[in-house]
């Protein structure tokens, strides 16, 4: 972690404090392109949900809502650790910043550990959308092709989801080897958090909208 | 340091709230709702996001062109949900 007098200034800033805001500005602007990345998925659910709803209870009722509870749950604690680990940096202190850190990869490893279970018991019970897609109504109401389309919107949403959290935890990595190089900077940590809590964002509404919708 | 390093004790303040909500969530959604199940639990939702937005997120100590941004990119995702969704709920 280099201290503050050793921040380094870019030629193009007048002072190390519009670096920063500029740095954070930049990071959010990147936030509002993946609001509307995902935003689409966001929108396709809304559709499909409204022109679908009792196959939307049906097939969301079959996700096992425990696991995600727990998983929201790790989720969250990851943001806390990983707002300390900012704070950390902020405070200039390396060592407790790389606990932090080290303790939001352990977390979402662990999301992304019970996803894989999850994931497995989908494919055991045939929900992947495809050929070998299997599902058997037990109500009128509910279509197998609409079951079908839930479970799309599912395994793109929360793989593209979890694909960024892939993306957060190699950047964490990223940042504890920096750290031990004496090469990181206070920016590279806030704006690494950001992304992290967006990631937490997503999943705060994916959660009651995948796995909430049925009766469980 | 510009940025004042915010109170470990606020953000145990937001972690408790946000297992709270986890739980309100889930417990409304195992009560039988009805039609109201989506708002609340949209509700819920955004309360969370707005906690990790505010606290986590720093925008409550954000300069106000950093928060423009971040209202920027809601409002378009309101653009695209409300024009859409105002043709598929109102098709006969």
């Amino acid at each position: 972690m280099q201290t503050e007098h050793t921040d380094i200034l870019e030629v193009q800033f007048e002072d190390v404090e519009q670096q920063r805001s500029t740095s954070a500005l930049g990071m959010w602007i990147f936030l509002c392109t993946e609001i509307m990345f995902f935003g689409g998925l966001f929108l396709a659910y809304c559709e499909y949900r409204h022109l679908h709803p009792e196959s939307f209870a049906a097939a969301s009722s079959r996700l096992d809502w425990m696991l995600g509870s727990i998983n929201t749950a790790i989720l969250l604690t990851s943001s806390l650790t990983a707002a300390l680990a900012v704070r950390a940096a902020t405070l200039r202190s390396a060592g407790t910043m790389r606990f932090f850190l080290g303790a939001t990869i352990v977390l979402g490893v662990a999301f992304l550990t019970i996803k894989g279970f999850e994931y497995h018991t989908d494919y055991q019970e045939g929900l992947i959308p495809g050929a070998s897609f299997t599902y058997s109504a037990s109500q009128p109401a509910v279509q197998p092709r609409e079951v079908e389309m839930f479970f799309m919107l599912y395994f793109i949403m929360t793989g593209v989801h979890a694909f960024h959290m892939i993306v957060g935890i190699v950047a964490f990595f990223i940042l504890i080897s920096k750290s031990l190089r004496n090469t990181l900077t206070v920016q590279t940590v806030e704006n690494t958090g950001l992304y992290w809590h967006f990631v937490d964002v997503l999943w705060i509404f994916l959660f009651p909208l995948l796995y909430l919708v049925g009766h469980h | 340091m510009s940025q004042e390093a915010a109170s470990i004790r606020s953000y145990l303040a937001v972690f408790a709230a946000l297992m709270v909500l986890l739980g309100a969530t889930v417990g409304a959604s195992l009560l039988d709702l009805g039609f109201l199940a989506l708002p609340v639990a949209m509700a819920i939702a955004s309360v969370k996001a707005f906690l990790v937005a505010a606290i986590f997120m720093h925008l409550r100590q954000s300069s106000s062109l950093i928060r423009l941004i971040a209202c920027a990119g809601l409002f378009w995702l309101g653009i695209m949900l409300m024009l859409t969704m105002s043709d598929i709920l109102t098709r006969v």
